[in-house]
């Protein structure tokens, strides 16, 4: 979503920094992107350049005395480095680590310096607001979460892309509306939002309005705006394991919580796609989250269980059946799977 | 160990001046841009010429995904293992392209002409499941045409 917005419209997330800096004084700017966008890169380099040659950036803006640079600086491939104490980190030439809070970054951020950190479509609103006016932007939107949102709908649904919908649009509306509904008619089992870090929302939440708190109160997050729907043929113990050993990997090792906390979760969850499970583990794996999640030093740690937790609460008899019955009911888990049908699977 | 020529990182360095503390990280991308990779010869000049420890460099280079301390293939295959692409079949996908280059990701041809990477995500979840050959992208990637399209690259 935020790649779309660099590579199709850059000029609305570099506008809006603009209005955002001269509100605030600030004279330097960065726009961190991820390398693995390329085109993104390219795009709001170009548009920077173009912004110089008409006087919008640079010294002494429009006549204005506010002189104001931008720097885009790439991504090297650290995930931890959306948070934005480590963002910083790797702004100074560190290594991506998170930093304790407070100081929140707007007090002492980049070189101690006070410094605020907006995401891509945050920015790209900026512009709209104050050609419009506050009170146009708040007429979509619910009580607590104003305006549209963009979602990047994919997985196991009929038509995939971007989609931008008032807050407070329904789950249903989104994924059986916009998404023309599940491929083959399958049955409609989560869709998991807010990237690696968020959560998995079963069917019975179809039809919740989603903005902030809602998404909260259902265990997951808007997160990177990703909605990926999946259908009765994905496991979603196999689900879980997949998203902590993300977060395993991508963990900066600094604070022991998140370190530890995310491979043990991962090891847990090993086991039960492999038969081995327990009930205890089930138990562990909630104890052991909570811990990781109220102990660890930064946003990666706290959400990282967020997947495990939200699967366990929604979806306790997939891992039941996992751990009790020894069988995988979407006949993902291969060593979970009667002979013959791990047979069948290979066509 | 062929004694790497200094020249190319002379030019970075020369292009990025003053190079600072807060510039290690778009000083290690380019040179990798232009080497391919971070020799360790380059890494020791680079911290002679900037005054920024060795030590930081490599620990930079270690930290982050995208250095590689070792030569690399002239082509990189990322096979994307973000969630869409996860629950549309990358699997099949890592296994097809795996045995099509006889490599595993983090691994290198012999011929040094394909290096194999997984990705987080390449940010385009609506074409799942994605590859990214250099800077190409290859959506609804059909595991049977992957002969076909890694060919397109000497």
């Amino acid at each position: 979503m935020d790649r779309a917005l660099l590579e199709g419209d850059p000029h609305s997330v570099l506008e809006g920094m603009i209005i955002s800096a001269y509100a605030i004084e600030a004279t330097k700017g960065f726009i961190y992107v991820r390398a693995e966008y390329p085109i993104a890169v390219l795009h709001i380099r170009k548009a920077i350049d173009e912004a110089h040659e008409r006087g919008l950036l640079g010294d002494n803006i429009l006549g204005s005395g506010y002189s104001l640079d931008i720097e885009v600086r790439e991504g090297a491939g650290a995930f931890v480095c959306g948070e934005e104490t480590a963002m910083i980190a790797s702004l100074e030439g560190e290594r991506g680590m998170a930093r304790p809070k407070p100081p929140y970054p707007a007090v002492r951020g980049y070189h101690g310096e006070p410094t605020i950190i907006n995401n891509v479509e945050t920015f790209a609103n900026v512009p709209l607001i104050i050609e419009e006016g506050g009170a146009a932007f708040a007429e979509s939107g619910t009580e607590g979460s104003k305006g549209t949102k963009i979602f990047a709908l994919a997985g196991q649904v009929n038509n995939t892309g971007l989609v931008e919908v008032p807050m407070g649009a329904t789950i249903r509306e989104i994924v059986f509306g916009v998404g023309g509904g599940m491929p083959r008619n399958r049955e409609f089992k989560a869709v998991q939002m807010g990237g690696p870090s968020g959560g998995c929302v079963p069917a019975a939440h179809l039809d919740l309005p989603i903005d902030y708190d809602s998404l909260k109160e259902v265990g997951a997050i808007m997160g990177s705006g990703g909605m990926i729907v999946m259908d009765n043929t994905t496991c979603i113990v196999d689900i879980a394991r997949y998203f902590i050993s993300f977060c395993a990997e991508e963990s900066c090792g600094l604070c022991a919580p998140c370190r530890l906390g995310t491979v043990q979760l991962e090891e847990t969850l090993n086991r039960i796609t492999e038969g081995k499970g327990t009930l205890e583990d089930l138990d562990k794996l909630e104890s052991l989250g909570e811990v990781v999640q109220q102990t660890s030093l930064c946003g990666l740690g706290q959400t990282a269980p967020n997947p495990v937790m939200s699967t366990l609460r929604h979806f306790r008899d997939e891992y039941l059946a996992h751990v009790v019955d020894k069988t995988c009911p979407a006949g993902v888990c291969t060593a979970l799977l009667p002979v013959e049908a791990t047979v069948g699977k290979e066509k | 160990m062929t004694a790497v020529d200094l020249g190319p990182a002379h030019a970075v360095l020369e292009d990025m001046a003053p190079v600072d503390h807060g510039h290690a990280i778009p000083l290690l991308q380019n040179i990798q841009e232009s080497y391919g990779y971070l020799p360790r010869e380059v890494l020791l000049e680079l911290s002679s010429e900037t005054g920024i420890p060795a030590s930081h460099l490599f620990g930079l280079a270690t930290f982050y995904a995208q250095f590689y301390l070792e030569e690399h293939g002239r082509h990189t295959v990322r096979v994307c293992r973000g969630t869409a692409c996860h629950v549309r079949g990358r699997k099949i996908i890592q296994e097809a392209i795996d045995e099509e280059l006889g490599i595993g990701p983090g691994e290198t041809t012999e011929d040094r002409r394909f290096s194999l990477e997984t990705v987080a995500c390449v940010g385009t979840c609506f074409l799942a499941p994605v590859v990214m050959i250099d800077h190409d992208y290859f959506g609804n990637f059909d595991p049977k045409k992957v002969g076909e399209i890694i060919g397109g690259y000497e």
